[in-house]
């Protein structure tokens, strides 16, 4: 894959590599504020009240049941 | 397959899986430090917010000089023994996502002193503070003042909630004064025990007759298969002309 995309990136080596940089800061962005915070309501780890899920229901029903 | 196909193949997966490590990686560093800077920086402005809208105290003199605070070391031992009981008026629920006040544990100091407390206990809430569970009582109210904070990334609050012992103190700052409430029981339980946030914890029918405080938290810290809760009741409340309780000047500098 990383072989398949330095050969397909057009210019001379200092291009290409400036190229890699630009794409490898532009997908951690794309991971840090997009897909991360879409991401951590599904992991496991960030419950911390009580109810089951309750921080999802909460607002429909106006208190906890 | 040819042998040189095999081996791009092999390449391909090998070039993915590493891409996918470095992708986990970098969720690590996104969930171990990068919400704690979001979360610490969204508490400093919700507090700032915060102490901006009691400005100038509701009862205080003219906003003439450039201390926000009440003096502190005013005696507070000597005044209170002669003293009506006195107590700070009642603050209503904001909108969710509002904070309303903070929160001071001593035993905690490092991470919960000044906290926000915010209505709600949604992602978005915790996300800058200490969050309450709407419909439960407000702070110094008879009922249960439930909140929650996370104990792991996004400010990690509560993280050394294993290091609360019975009779630390939890001061909870509003508008009008200071609620000091010490802390009695504490329970291992199920993320569905919502009885730990009644009136009167356990007891759904029951009339409350006292002001109590519930902090929850997960348990484990790292995994959210239980909820850890304390429980505490209202042993102190102090008016804006009273001053600040003693656990307060506890900081040091």
């Amino acid at each position: 894959m990383f072989e398949w995309v330095w050969r397909h990136l057009p210019g001379p080596a200092p291009v290409r590599w400036l190229l890699v940089a630009v794409i490898v800061l532009v997908t951690v962005t794309f991971l840090f504020l997009v897909v991360f915070p879409w991401l951590t309501p599904r992991l496991p780890f960030t419950d911390v009240t009580i109810g089951a899920h309750a921080y999802v229901g909460y607002q429909q029903q106006g208190v906890l049941q | 397959m040819t042998a040189r196909g095999a081996r791009t193949t092999a390449r391909w997966v090998g070039d993915i899986l590493i891409t996918l490590g470095v992708v986990v990686a970098l969720l690590l560093v996104y969930q171990l430090w990068w919400t704690n800077v979001q979360a610490a920086n969204a508490a400093a402005s919700t507090r700032a917010d915060l102490v901006a809208a009691w400005e100038p105290p509701a009862t205080a003199t003219p906003a003439a000089s450039a201390t926000p605070e009440p003096s502190a070391s005013a005696a507070p031992e000597a005044s209170t023994a002669t003293e009506e009981p006195a107590a700070p008026q009642p603050v209503t629920a904001p909108a969710v996502g509002k904070p309303f006040a903070l929160m001071y544990i001593p035993r905690l100091r490092d991470s919960v002193w000044g906290s926000p407390v915010v209505e709600g206990v949604g992602l978005d809430e915790l996300a800058k503070g200490v969050g309450h569970y709407p419909g439960t009582a407000m702070p110094g109210q008879i009922g249960n003042f439930a909140t929650a904070a996370h104990r792991a990334t996004h400010g990690e609050l509560f993280k050394d909630f294993d290091r609360l012992k019975k009779g630390d103190r939890v001061v909870v700052e509003t508008k009008y004064g200071w609620y000091v409430y010490e802390l009695d029981v504490d329970k291992i339980i199920a993320p569905t025990d919502t009885w730990v946030i009644d009136p009167v914890p356990g007891q759904p029918d029951a009339e409350p007759t006292e002001a109590l405080i519930t902090l929850t938290t997960c348990n484990p810290r790292w995994a959210s298969t239980e909820r850890w809760a304390w429980w505490g009741y209202l042993v102190e409340e102090r008016t804006r002309d009273q001053g600040p309780p003693a656990e307060l000047a506890s900081k040091g500098g």
